[in-house]
């Protein structure tokens, strides 16, 4: 309080600063220094080969060069069997991830489920959201061997994580007092369901499942490089092949795409609300 | 938005609805009968491209992966510390450049503060690039002109960010209230003056909120930079891989999910913090 | 002071807000300009600090023709004309002191701004002017802190601190209960007088606007149709600017006894219209 009085004394005189964000300057001065020591000591942990970068320099103008004239004909069949694998891989995966993801988010949303059952899905929601679809990519091409039948089953099951997750919220935000009326009039677990919970969490999973469809398409770019199959694989050949422009006519594609989804699922979720 | 609801068509659709139920009812039917055949056609390809038996042999081979990886090579992670730092590293100075290019890019992006549409259109090319090329990818082609290292992994990491930091920011930016900006506007206040005084304020909680969600997501992607050469944990991963050392591949999964875990706490904990 | 000259606005739908108006206020005056949603109030006023660009005619403050102007120019004469709005139009996470302090960003440098580094004197006026609306002790509050008046009035010292010769004012009353309606109305017909400024004060209730203002301008349709003093406003002059509506029942509150004939209501109105202003 006198603190405060302190204050209006020095603005009626025509001294005033705006108020700190953190109150104890002590707290503040401790939070500044170690951020400063983090950034000192990360930045040291960075080593520069700076020869080897002078080296790349000239790559990384030829690889410019390359988007400026990229070609899509001399490796266009490899191209289009990489795409159409990814295109496959990524509906498929979207469909199936989601058709799972639907009992897992009911089993993970606290209101719904019994504990085992709750406790049971959440983990799976857990695994799934915590690897990045690289590394359980790995894992299933050496359970089911190369191709797109194992990058489909790592799309789907980073689908069920990241869609049960959201449903499971969204499922556990809903408004109980309808919840109650289908309750109260004897209905059935099944009619619960798909009476009180469907009609008020369907509109957003449409638009999160166009939305999942985007990032699997983008993933599905990515896990060819550990050999499951679809246009990455194509990106990485050309790549270590050295054909640059080959492999920006890939990269062009696929932002090609990626800008065509986005529009197609902003046009797709106007029309669905 | 309640615009739309006093529009005079309202009336003429009421009296067609009938109708269009019908043909609705037929489109409906008609994108379930599509939208089916082009799954099970999509399947069909996959199927043809697939050893089927490789698959037959999956639960085998999964039983198997485990068995290997099971008592994991708890003294190995001794060797992981400096890695796992590597990664943080690579995430938290990846986020941070990331979000000062974000940053004005936004801002010219959005469209009631770009400065010009060509600008706007110029900065949006930039976002979408940025969006459609996985962290991964990007890492491949830094590697290919940078050499391995950590640096081609933050680099990776901060082109990747701008996009997904700049389209929410620019979508925030978009939702601010317009009074403010008249307010300011009014004083005599120049064009940057309104930028810091009305805009800066209003978003800048959705910034910070964006910023730390991209950081923790930034978290799990460097994880796998290592494979293709660009630092990290990563790296260890693929070491133990290629001499097929499933025990310390466990540990290394052990251990991601541990950081992933708390950088996830931290991310939620700060974000509830600034709403 | 200010002279609008054939004033006219149309926006790109091809809506005509405003249809050549013309008026001249002088130094001191505070006039309400009132009328039906929709008729052009709101375009009026930011006409004259050009937040909408007029499409026609010619806006005079003192001797500076404001249509003309270019862009630095232009921020050169916002400075003289401060402007309170209806939302109050304050940045809810900026303190209660940043919010006034912001007025004098027409006057001061980008940086100088970003940094809060104002001159003494500007801070003490802030002051001051927290103290003349009774806010000194919010200071280090933050806007979204405080309630719909204390936020109007926050709004009001933040053009004062403008040093402007005339206020644009628009629906400052709106969004708040009758009481603090009142009270914002007399603050800032005070702070006219006290300080010789002029004032266009677009409001809806009739009612504040005959109490508070030096004369009343009526406009409907993007048109002027009543220019004159607040006793001159009776029944027909409110169904000109309005439209036809029984003017005596709405000014009646709680009379069981109604009088029919339309030419006794008509005086009938006036005389409690007049009652109100006393």
């Amino acid at each position: 309080m006198t603190e405060h009085a302190e204050r209006l004394q020095r603005a009626a005189s025509g001294v005033w600063r705006r108020p700190p964000l953190i109150r104890d300057w002590r707290y503040r001065l401790a939070l500044a220094l170690a951020v400063l020591v983090y950034l000192v000591l990360a930045s040291w942990s960075v080593e520069v080969n700076w020869t080897r970068v002078a080296e790349g320099a000239s790559r990384g103008l030829n690889f410019l060069g390359a988007f400026l004239q990229p070609d899509f004909t001399s490796r266009w069949r490899d191209i289009q069997q990489g795409l159409l694998e990814s295109l496959t891989m990524t509906l498929t995966s979207t469909v199936i991830g989601i058709l799972l993801a639907i009992p897992v988010g009911i089993g993970a949303a606290r209101n719904m489920a019994p504990l085992p059952i709750y406790l049971f899905c959440r983990s799976i929601i857990a695994i799934s959201r915590t690897f990045q679809e690289v590394i359980i990519a790995i894992l299933f091409v050496v359970m089911f061997g190369f191709g797109p039948l194992a990058g489909m089953i790592t799309l789907a099951f980073a689908t069920i994580g990241f869609m049960a997750k959201l449903l499971a919220e969204d499922i556990e935000d809903i408004d109980e007092r309808q919840v109650e009326a289908i309750r109260a009039t004897g209905g059935s677990w099944l009619q619960l369901m798909n009476y009180a919970v469907q009609p008020q969490v369907m509109p957003r999973l449409i638009g999160l499942s166009l939305y999942r469809l985007d990032i699997n398409f983008r993933e599905s770019a990515v896990i060819g490089i550990v050999g499951a199959g679809g246009i990455g694989a194509t990106l990485n050949t050309s790549l270590s092949r050295y054909e640059y422009d080959t492999a920006a006519a890939v990269l062009l594609i696929i932002i090609g795409i990626v800008m065509m989804t986005e529009y197609l699922s902003g046009y797709v979720r106007k029309w669905v609300q | 938005m309640p615009v739309k609801l006093i529009e005079p068509g309202n009336d003429l659709s009421q009296a067609e609805w009938k109708l269009r139920t019908t043909r609705q009812q037929w489109l409906i039917w008609l994108g379930w009968l599509v939208g089916i055949s082009l799954f099970l056609l999509c399947w069909k390809v996959i199927s043809d491209n697939t050893m089927w038996v490789f698959v037959e042999d999956a639960p085998r081979q999964g039983a198997d992966l485990l068995r290997r990886m099971m008592p994991p090579d708890w003294a190995y992670s001794e060797r992981l510390w400096k890695p796992l730092w590597d990664t943080l590293n690579i995430a938290t100075l990846g986020t941070l450049l990331g979000i000062i290019m974000a940053f004005p890019c936004a801002f010219l992006a959005a469209r009631n503060t770009t400065p010009h549409p060509l600008i706007r259109s110029l900065a949006l090319m930039i976002i979408v690039s940025s969006r459609s090329i996985n962290s991964l990818i990007w890492a491949m082609l830094l590697v290919t002109i940078l050499g391995p290292g950590i640096l081609a992994g933050i680099l990776a990491i901060a082109l990747r960010s701008i996009g997904f930091v700049g389209k929410l920011l620019y979508e925030a930016i978009e939702e601010i209230h317009p009074t403010p900006v008249e307010a300011i506007t009014a004083t005599g206040a120049s064009r940057m003056q309104v930028m810091s005084y009305a805009v800066l304020p209003q978003v800048m909680p959705a910034f910070a909120g964006i910023s730390i969600y991209r950081w923790d997501i930034n978290i799990r992607e460097s994880t796998v930079l290592g494979l293709v050469g660009a630092g990290g944990i990563g790296l260890q991963l693929n070491a133990a891989i290629n001499t097929l050392a499933w025990d310390r591949v466990s540990i290394i999964f052990i251990l991601i999910f541990a950081t992933v875990l708390v950088s996830e706490y931290i991310s939620a904990k700060v974000r509830k913090a600034f709403i | 002071m200010l002279t609008l000259k054939q004033l006219t606005k149309r926006y790109t739908t091809g809506d005509k807000a405003l249809t050549s108006v013309s008026l001249e206020i002088p130094a001191g005056q505070v006039a309400a300009l009132i009328g039906p949603s929709g008729a052009g109030k709101s375009t009026l006023i930011r006409c004259v600090n050009r937040l909408v660009e007029p499409t026609e005619g010619q806006v005079f403050l003192g001797d500076t023709e404001l249509t003309g102007l270019s862009s630095r120019q232009l921020r050169r004469a916002r400075r003289r004309m401060g402007m309170i709005f209806q939302e109050y139009a304050l940045i809810d996470r900026l303190t209660v002191m940043e919010n006034v302090l912001s007025g004098y960003l027409g006057y001061t440098g980008f940086w100088r701004s970003y940094f809060r580094r104002y001159p003494q004197p500007v801070v003490q006026q802030a002051f001051k002017l927290l103290q003349r609306v009774g806010l000194e002790n919010f200071i280090d509050k933050r806007a979204d802190a405080l309630s719909g008046g204390q936020r109007q009035r926050v709004g009001i010292a933040r053009a004062l601190l403008q040093s402007p010769e005339i206020l644009l004012v628009d629906e400052p009353t709106a969004s708040l209960d009758p009481k603090t309606s009142r009270q914002i109305m007399r603050l800032i017909k005070e702070l006219c007088v006290e300080r010789q400024l002029a004032a266009i004060i677009n409001i809806h209730d009739v009612q504040l606007a005959q109490l508070f203002a030096d004369r009343i301008i009526g406009l409907r349709a993007g048109q002027l149709v009543f220019d004159g003093q607040p006793e001159q406003l009776d029944a027909e002059i409110l169904t000109r600017i309005y439209g036809e509506e029984d003017w005596n029942h709405a000014s009646e509150s709680g009379d069981v006894e109604e009088v029919m004939d339309p030419s006794v209501s008509q005086n009938h109105a006036q005389v409690t219209l007049r009652a109100a202003s006393v």
